[in-house]
């Protein structure tokens, strides 16, 4: 098992750049997801550290060692493709032996190997039959069986729940995380559903453009943003933002919100001009005594909670509230927010501004 | 695909059943009358109006595998028949003194059809991997290129490869026709050969990859299986141009390598042109080409269609 380390990555495809200058570590025995949407750079990031694409620049160590400009089949990793792509003129046996028949390993041995494999699996069953007629489910335990037999250094799996049906995916999801705690390996996992990367990842490195925009725990990502899209990317319904003309004063903790001042964590980096107050529906209180005044315009009920729509001075806003609180729509009520939760961003990057709150996740994003 | 919704009625089905079944009859009535013409006497083969029905004989083959002499009265008194054979030599006025060509001419057709069979479908596969796979500088225009040799009938070019041939010592030779109908059959192979290997997904290379294989391992333990579709149809294509090919082995062929369509036609008998033989050796002719469909008809009903198929 190994750490991975990634400097300066970078990958043009003629003119266009799908990697741009990404850093990051994972550390060994990490379950990490790469997220962000399609197109974002996140697959060819994970081909490159696997050797099925070569870098323009930059290095990656697997294990200490450097292996950018190596082979893939010189990295003793393992890679689990979205359609699986289990080999399709061979029974589940000849696939999950196959990368060990590679290494000349006695017919014996592989046998051995294969059947203890098929045990964790649970896929004992089907080792004989051809991969052809296999429900989804079974070929992802066979794509699975294929990585793990060989007990490589890492896991790299691109989507590898996409082709499956939602029920299934749940189950799998469990499945797969319930192997990696197992196996303790380095795994780097690439979805675009935020929901799973949260699920399961240890660290999740969020990437839109060819850019690592936030780097780190999933429950830091969510709670402290770095950046506008991280915040609109992650948690459903997402980050609202609050757009006003203002400023704030480096330590100082209130914003003045259309006319409407509002507690902010204690600031570190000082701005003014256009600015955008980030919450999470979930810190926002329908308090008719509070100030900030909105509009509801829609209700949607979720069973333990509803989420209200209601238009502001700022912009439209999503609150998540107790569905046991009722709610008219039409009606204006007071808002209030939950001061500790708060983040301020500059408009002209998207940047977060660093608080007292922030700084800590921040500083290694 | 898409399916029709509605059932045709009873009498569209038999208007269609009519109609495929007088296609079959117009298309391989010539190919029975061939067959069945091999089995005739001279005599009855140019009988007008035509015998549909008349006695079997294996003449035709007999005069198209052997080269006959008129033997004289004299001879023939001088040998009173003992054997079956020498009664028929005495009942005709003919012996067999040897082998005709056609043995050697049917051989050439076989080493050359089937030479530059293998050697398109070997290259073509190669290119075709190439193409389908790798960033190749001005590969659209390499395609388009290859393609364009086929964009005029390949006997337009007859009389500059006449004179490349005989200028390289290539005229009446097996490597030359090979060369040639390689070089023919290429284009189509390539093509075809592209067509298949795109749709074969690049995960399943890639997965050999990183199971340790090299990119060649990868391609013929994992790709090439998979292809084994689309290079069994293109080989098809491509032997059945080989082997009817008839002009350029007219042209460039006549002693030492010449294939069997040209000579087919030549088979004179004593008494003029000698049809049972002739239809004899179209009959053989027939044969090498389909067995190899056949042999190969289960990889060719799924290729011909081109991968519109899902597998």
């Amino acid at each position: 098992m190994a750490q991975i380390r990634i400097e300066n990555l970078r990958k043009e495809f003629g003119a266009f750049t799908a990697v741009q200058n990404s850093t990051f570590t994972i550390e060994d025995g990490e379950f990490f997801m790469l997220l962000g949407p399609s197109g974002c750079g996140k697959t060819t990031t994970l081909r490159m550290m696997a050797g099925l694409e070569l870098p323009t620049s930059g290095r990656i160590y697997i294990d200490g060692e450097e292996v950018s400009q190596k082979r893939a089949s010189q990295r003793d990793i393992a890679f689990v493709f979205q359609m699986f792509a289990l080999y399709p003129h061979m029974t589940v046996r000849g696939n999950i032996s196959y990368p060990l028949k590679s290494q000349g390993m006695p017919k014996a041995r592989v046998r051995e190997k294969v059947g203890e494999v098929a045990e964790i699996l649970g896929i004992t069953d089907i080792l004989d039959r051809p991969v052809g007629g296999l429900s989804g489910g079974d070929r992802q335990r066979v794509a699975l069986g294929r990585a793990i037999v060989r007990q490589p250094k890492a896991f790299f799996m691109d989507e590898p729940l996409g082709a499956l049906d939602a029920e299934f995916r749940e189950h799998m999801a469990e499945e797969l995380r319930a192997l990696h705690d197992r196996m303790e390996a380095t795994t780097v996992y690439v979805t675009h559903d935020q929901l799973e990367a949260m699920q399961m990842g240890d660290k999740i490195a969020v990437m839109n453009h060819g850019v690592v925009e936030q780097f780190g725990v999933p429950q830091d990502i969510y709670d402290w943003p770095a950046t506008k899209f991280v915040a609109q990317f992650i948690g459903s319904p997402p980050m609202n933002f609050l757009e006003f003309d203002g400023m704030i004063g480096a330590g100082h903790d209130e914003v003045r919100l259309n006319g409407v001042a509002v507690k902010v964590p204690e600031a570190i980096d000082g701005a003014s001009g256009k600015l955008t107050l980030g919450v999470r529906p979930e810190h926002v209180k329908l308090d008719d005594a509070a100030p900030y005044r909105g509009r509801i315009v829609a209700s949607e009920y979720l069973g333990t909670t509803r989420i209200v729509t209601l238009d502001t001075p700022g912009g439209v806003l999503k609150a998540r509230i107790p569905s046991s609180e009722a709610v008219v729509v039409g009606q204006t009520t007071g808002l209030s927010f939950d001061a500790r939760t708060l983040t301020l961003f500059e408009n002209t990057h998207g940047h977060a501004l660093r608080s007292h709150a922030n700084a800590g996740v921040l500083a290694h994003g | 695909m898409s399916y029709s919704v509605t059932e045709p009625s009873k009498p569209q089905k038999w208007i269609a059943g009519l109609l495929v079944a007088a296609y079959g009859i117009i298309t391989i009535l010539p190919l029975l009358w061939i067959i069945s013409t091999s089995f005739k006497s001279q005599n009855d083969a140019i009988a007008y109006p035509p015998e549909v029905f008349s006695e079997f004989t294996l003449g035709g083959y007999v005069n198209l595998f052997t080269t006959q002499t008129r033997q004289s009265a004299e001879a023939l008194e001088a040998n009173p028949p003992e054997t079956w054979y020498d009664e028929i030599v005495h009942e005709r006025g003919m012996a067999i003194v040897g082998p005709s060509r056609f043995g050697e001419r049917f051989m050439n057709s076989v080493i050359i059809g089937f030479g530059s069979t293998f050697l398109s479908v070997f290259l073509g596969t190669l290119a075709a991997y190439a193409f389908s796979r790798f960033r190749i500088p001005l590969k659209d225009d390499l395609l388009f290129f290859i393609l364009s040799t086929r964009m005029m009938p390949p006997i337009a070019v007859a009389i500059p490869i006449f004179l490349m041939f005989r200028g390289l010592g290539l005229s009446d030779t097996h490597a030359g026709m090979i060369l040639l109908y390689t070089a023919v059959n290429l284009s189509l192979s390539v093509w075809l050969l592209k067509g298949f290997i795109d749709e074969i997904p690049r995960e399943y290379e890639e997965a050999a990859l990183i199971d340790g294989y090299t990119r060649f391992q990868a391609f013929y333990k994992v790709v090439l299986p998979q292809a084994a579709t689309g290079i069994a149809s293109t080989a098809i294509f491509c032997l059945i141009f080989a082997w009817n090919e008839y002009a350029f082995a007219v042209l460039l062929t006549s002693g030492n390598a010449q294939t069997a369509p040209p000579f087919i036609p030549t088979i004179i008998g004593v008494t003029g042109q000698d049809w049972p033989a002739v239809a004899a050796g179209a009959t053989i002719f027939l044969v090498p080409v389909m067995v190899f469909t056949i042999l190969l008809r289960k990889h060719l009903l799924r290729g011909i269609t081109f991968g519109a198929v899902r597998k």
